[in-house]
């Protein structure tokens, strides 16, 4: 069970979270001005990445916001959680890029 | 007779004597022994029969490594545990235990022919044999394998015991209570960090408890023990956990530990739990294992009465019991000069010392000369003899890599010892990176993946004093990174202790080309032969030799065979140890029952059950329930003599012809406050809310961006910024998630709120045409006329005094209300009209009823209907559509080629031209009669029901193409042969719905 | 008004260490943050301007659940008069009070024990430390979702939707079976 650091409530675990796919995936503006391409890939076509991704999370059993995080794929570690409307963290430390 | 209890000395109650049976005959123990001590004092050798081969086997170790001495323990016959290793049963009177992997027999076993055919029983000789033909799977080869193979047996009735759960949380969890684990507890609690202490056994001191003769700062070890534990009794921030097992590193520093609570005692109280999960959160762990001794692997290391050197001497201080009266030792490893000496203190005759190295020398060798102990070097062994446990074993001396003097020595007890490995399970699990080290050959923790460290012998200390001091400064130093200060205590201790270095893989044999039958995993029944055929037939990757031999897997997980298995495979690949590599230890350490993994979640706590507000009523008046998610929904109420159907058809004759009444409080309800809710929902739902007016109601279509149905409900306009939305009993959580999300990432701009009511409200639906004579004496202030209140009008006033948001609504095609109340009223105004309505022959009815009373009427229901493939049109929902709006969730989808393709499944109605005849809901609809499989599908029902009040069958489907098929013949194919329908319109009574606005 | 005789509370077990439960007035108030002022001169009651944290005069309580969410919690029967009096102060702010009276049930624990009952299935640290008297937050008690709310260190309050009250009170009797090792 992981813990998230809630970017409200502080640290808390994962039980009381709900995943939410891939974070910065913006609905457009004008969803009937896509093309079919463009329009598919916010549909359905979403990074599976090894590695830091920037994903979504909901507290749903505390505060209940979402917002998003960096996280591991390969370890589990969250490198940071932010706000929904924030824009991404640049990490600091040395090896890691987002 | 071989064992015996010495006449003093262990840890052992002499005054308590406990009764208990072994495969049904009595023996007594003493207080403090556990089932393998007693079962050895008493002369017990064989314990059970091996896995494969049904060789019998002994005890060879003393704690939770035994791999061997598996017994099933039964308390009677609900309560039979197997696979419980010997070396822990603690003795309580009346025990019963029983062998296992063995008929009719411990002595004589019929499948101990297995063993004869072993040239037959190569590695994966099941996935190589039992192949053709396919056929005889599942009838033949399938159910004699499970008889054959297999691991005890499990008890058939359900499980009587309560097992409990908790969260913890801590500073410091120290896992393994033995010299490292106490000093690291005592430093780290002495700082006034939280720390929690557990060990598997039932106490604690681990390997000290086996050093009677040893002394720590002059202190004995039993009684440094004591004040040790004295000292942490008495600290409020120390938790003390004794048969306690860190099972699993799960990450983020969550440990699971399984605590056995009643497993000990003679008569567990009834209310206490048999065992408990403990889901630890840890600042930091700290990993105080210990280290565990490696047999040797020469041919007939199987035998009963082969052990290891360190549980001789385990059994010999703890338990007070002789293994042996005349013991051979062979060793790899120093440590085992101590076991000798020891024994040979306790007036056990050594008759041999056979040291593997043929370069020892020092010490312990010396002491055992002196002992009058004969010791020789460069030796191995090439064999033993004795049916049911070792009686001689043939030692070879070599000479230049050839063995060229061999001699046979009696004895009643050979003892192993092939050096230490560090317990690296835990740290393995936390996904820490290991590294071999040469000089220890063995892998030791190096980078930590988690918040933890090990300390002691785990990480590859050798010596008490370094051990202890080693446990007290990686305790100061986990307390302190917890935020804790505290200095490390400096700890001296004497005792008879050698180092634990020593030798992995397989001894030398006379014939190095032909590998012997040497078992590398007792539990496993996999020997050195068996995993050169894997390497000879290609598998080199130690994880594929693992698979394909299963050395190191199950419930053993190579606790005492990984090492020699991994050095055996390099030396035979010509590869160092670090780059064959090492398998990944799996969790859980030592099996863990499944009971605590269940806790609570039994019984009425399985799930929560929810009821509405009228609940009690429905079951005072009989209905019978059905579960909608965790909800209980009446979905008939039968009267005496009923049937489902007598009583469905009864229902919804009432509703269409006087007046029902029906529970719809499940439904979910959100309130959607603020200026900008009617441009929130016009965005959200495909129709447009700006224009409704206050006081009015309107049926919403929810998708998702893809253009698919997710929910539907209705949405009323309480007032000018106020929306009371109803959804699908099921789509409560989902559909207010899904608003939240819009809200608070794609349109945080938007001024309104939203709040769950589902619960706040009690919801009465009223249908039939009766339905106004029934509410109008109840009410006040609201005027149900028609023209007041016409069909999807909303209004707020009283009911029995209560307050109540009154709705025109129907789900049945008739005149209906649905009453809501707060929620605590919901069975007095339930009462209340159920009363009133007495007159009009009011009729409580159910979701069946409901369901029927929809159908005739062709409403969908989300999920049953649709399946998150259906877009409006295709369920004939198109009308809905607010097209005008620039956007709405799902628009753009929409609007895409495919779901306008003529040949889309669409919503139709279904009529057998048998009309008695009723489809099944989800029967497939092909085109033409008469093919044969696999036929051309082009739909399938949805939807199906007898409907009274059209005396005859009804059903809904979604058919390719379905709209301009209507008035077509096709056909249902099913077991009893081809069903003819015709396709038919959704709306099957009253088409002009005339009705709804009475 | 109406007849108090109409109204059922769910019924529940009882324990030594278990509140019966009362009726009690319940608003979900969600807007902006800037509204929080005027709402807590409407309240009687400043709101809480911390997360995971409650305000009370002893009478009437809010509740911190989130950024743009507060549980306000009053004597039963002063529904109204809070309705009103909300009315009044937020006039000309966006912001949505919603009445959740009967939507929960309020549980009352209190004693040493209980603590240890509730931290047997919330996974969240409830000693005093991580858990302080006047901190509440929505989370998980076994597989319900509830607030819990600790007005003093040995006084536990849940607010618990009501259809999961039974449960959530059951469990915690099937806990208090085991005798505290």
């Amino acid at each position: 069970m992981l813990l998230i650091q809630c970017p409200y409530c502080g640290l808390r675990p994962e039980l009381e979270f709900a995943y939410a796919g891939q974070a910065h995936v913006a609905r457009p503006a004008d969803p009937s001005a896509t093309t079919p391409d463009q329009w598919t890939e916010f549909l359905y076509l979403r990074d599976n990445t090894r590695g830091i991704h920037a994903e979504r999370w909901r507290h749903v059993r505390g505060c209940a916001r979402f917002f998003n995080a960096l996280r591991d794929t390969t370890t589990d570690q969250f490198l940071a959680t932010y706000r929904a409307g924030e824009s991404m963290p640049v990490l600091q430390q040395a090896g890691q890029k987002p | 007779m071989s064992g015996r209890r010495i006449q003093q000395g262990g840890r052992v109650d002499r005054s308590r004597a406990i009764r208990f049976t072994f495969d049904g005959k009595g023996y007594s123990g003493f207080a403090g022994d556990t089932l393998a001590s007693a079962l050895l004092a008493n002369g017990v050798q064989v314990f059970g029969r091996s896995f494969k081969y049904h060789r019998p086997r002994g005890v060879i170790a003393a704690g939770s490594e035994e791999p061997n001495a598996l017994v099933t323990v039964m308390r009677d016959e609900a309560r039979c545990t197997p696979n419980l290793r010997a070396t822990q049963v603690e003795l309580y009177d009346g025990l019963v235990a029983r062998s296992q992997n063995r008929w009719p027999s411990l002595d004589f076993d019929v499948q101990a022919v297995n063993d004869l055919l072993s040239p037959l029983l190569p590695s994966a000789f099941y996935y190589k044999t039992f192949m053709w033909p396919r056929a005889a799977w599942h009838k033949l080869y399938e159910p004699v394998i499970r008889r054959a193979a297999g691991l005890g047996e499990s008890p058939t009735l359900p499980d009587p015991d309560r097992y409990s759960q908790r969260f913890a949380h801590c500073d410091v969890l120290v896992v393994g209570a033995g010299p490292a684990g106490l000093a690291a507890a005592l430093t780290a609690s002495a700082s006034g960090a939280r720390v929690m202490l557990c060990d598997e056994q039932p106490e604690f001191g681990g390997s000290l408890l086996d050093e009677p003769a040893a002394t720590i700062d002059g202190a004995t070890t039993a009684d440094w023990i004591r004040d040790s534990m004295a000292t942490l009794r008495s600290r409020a921030n120390v938790t003390l956990l004794t048969r306690t097992t860190a099972f699993g590193y799960f990450p983020h520093n969550l440990i699971g530990l399984n605590e056995r609570i009643t497993e000990h005692l003679p008569a567990p109280a009834a209310d206490m739990p048999r065992e408990r999960l403990w889901q630890v959160r840890a600042a930091r762990v700290l990993i105080a294992a210990g280290s565990i001794e490696r047999p040797l692997v020469f041919p007939g290391n199987d035998r009963p009465g082969v052990m290891l050197a360190s549980a001789a001497r385990t059994y010999l201080h703890r338990y007070g019991v002789a293994v042996g009266q005349n013991v051979v030792l062979v060793t790899g490893s120093d440590a085992a000069y101590a076991a000798a000496l020891d024994l040979h203190a306790a007036g056990v005759r050594v008759a041999l010392i056979a040291d593997v190295r043929a370069d020892a020398t020092g010490a312990p060798l010396d002491l055992a000369r002196q002992a009058g102990i004969e010791v020789v070097t460069g030796a191995t062994v090439l064999g033993t003899r004795g049916r049911l446990g070792v009686r001689e074993v043939t030692i070879g001396v070599l000479a230049r890599g050839t063995v060229n003097d061999t001699r046979r020595v009696k004895c009643d007890a050979l003892l192993l010892s092939g050096g230490y490995t560090p317990s690296v399970h835990l740290f393995s699990q936390s996904r820490g990176k290991l590294e071999f080290n040469e000089a220890r050959q063995a892998f030791l923790p190096s980078v930590s993946a988690e918040p933890e460290s090990s300390a002691g012998s785990c990480r590859g200390i050798d010596g008490y004093t370094q051990v202890l001091n080693d446990g007290a400064r990686v305790g100061a130093a986990s307390a302190l990174a917890a935020g804790y200060s505290v200095a490390a205590p400096e700890y001296r201790v004497q005792a008879l202790e050698f180092g634990m270095h020593g030798l992995p893989g397989v001894l030398p044999q006379a014939s190095p080309l032909q590998p012997a039958r040497a078992f590398v995993d007792f539990q496993n029944d996999v020997t050195s032969k068996d995993l050169a055929l894997a390497m000879r037939e290609g598998f080199e990757s130690v994880e594929h030799i693992k698979r394909y031999t299963t050395t190191g897997m199950a419930t053993d997980q190579g606790k005492t065979s990984n090492m020699n298995a991994l050095a055996f495979v390099a030396g035979e690949l010509g590869r160092t140890i670090p780059k064959v590599g090492l398998t990944t230890f799996r969790m859980p350490y030592t099996p863990v029952t499944f009971g605590i993994f269940a806790g609570y979640d039994r019984g009425d706590l399985f799930d929560p059950v929810r009821t509405t507000s009228m609940h009690d009523w429905a079951v005072q008046q009989g209905a019978v329930f059905e579960d909608v998610g965790q909800w209980k929904r009446a979905r008939y109420f039968p009267r005496s003599g009923e049937d489902m159907h007598a009583a469905v058809d009864r229902e919804c004759k009432a509703v269409r012809t006087g007046v029902g009444m029906f529970d719809a409080s499940t439904l979910g309800t959100i309130e959607v406050v603020g200026p900008d809710a009617a441009t929130f929902l016009s965005r959200l739902y495909v129709n447009g809310f700006s224009t409704l007016a206050v006081g009015r109601s309107r049926y919403g279509i929810l998708l998702r961006d893809d253009g698919f149905i997710y929910d539907d409900g209705v949405i009323a306009r309480i007032a000018g910024e106020r929306f009371h939305v109803t959804t699908t009993t099921g789509g409560a959580a989902r559909v207010f998630g899904m608003m939240e999300d819009y809200l608070q990432t794609e349109w945080p701009d938007l001024r309104c709120w939203l709040t769950s009511t589902t619960e706040q409200w009690a919801v009465i639906a009223v249908q039939g045409p009766r339905a106004r004579d029934v509410l109008a004496p109840l009410v006040s202030d609201v005027d149900l006329s028609a023209a007041a209140l016409p069909h999807l009008g909303v209004t707020q006033g009283r009911i029995c005094g209560v307050p109540m948001r009154l709705f025109r609504m129907s789900f049945t095609g008739e005149l209906g209300y649905e009453v809501n109340v707060p929620a605590d009223y919901g069975l007095a105004v339930w009462e209340a009209i159920h009363a009133a309505g007495q007159p009009h022959g009011i009729t409580p009815y159910g979701t069946e009823t409901m369901h029927v009373l929809r159908a005739e009427k062709g409403y969908i229901i989300v999920g049953q209907e649709t399946d998150g493939t259906v877009t409006p049109d295709d369920a004939g929902l198109g009308w809905a559509i607010a097209k005008s709006k620039p956007d709405f969730v799902g628009k753009r989808s929409l609007a895409r080629e495919t779901m306008h393709a003529p040949d889309r499944k669409q919503l139709v109605g279904l009529l057998t031209v048998d009309p008695k005849v009723v489809l099944e809901e989800g029967a497939q609809i092909v085109a033409t009669p008469g093919q044969h499989a696999p036929m051309k599908m082009i739909g399938h029902v949805t939807s199906s029901y007898h409907s009274a009040v059209l005396g005859r069958s009804i059903a809904l489907a979604l058919l390719r193409g379905g709209r301009a098929r209507i008035g077509e013949t096709l056909y249902v194919p099913m077991p009893g042969g081809e069903i003819a329908v015709q396709v038919t319109a959704t709306v099957f009574y009253d088409v002009e719905g005339a009705r709804l606005h009475g | 008004m109406v007849d108090a005789a109409l109204r059922r509370i769910v019924s529940l077990p009882t324990a030594a260490w278990l509140d019966s439960p009362v009726p009690a007035a319940r608003f979900i108030l969600r807007g902006a943050a800037a509204t929080r002022a005027a709402a807590g001169q409407g309240f009687g009651l400043s709101l809480p301007e911390t997360a995971c944290r409650a305000t009370t005069d002893g009478n009437r309580a809010a509740l911190w659940l989130g950024p743009d969410e507060q549980l306000l919690l009053a004597p039963d029967g002063e529904a109204e008069l809070i309705e009103a009096s909300l009315a009044r102060a937020l006039q000309g702010h966006a912001y949505s009070l919603v009445d959740v009276s009967h939507r929960q049930v309020g549980i009352g624990l209190h004693g040493p024990r209980a603590e240890w009952l509730l931290q047997s299935q919330c996974p969240l640290p409830l000693n005093l430390r991580d858990f302080p008297a006047g901190m509440c937050t929505r989370t998980v008690f076994g597989k319900a979702e509830i607030v819990l709310w600790r007005p003093a260190e040995q006084v536990f309050r849940l607010e618990v939707w009501r259809s999961f009250a039974t449960y959530v009170v059951e469990l915690l009797c099937e806990i208090d079976r085991e005798s505290v090792a």
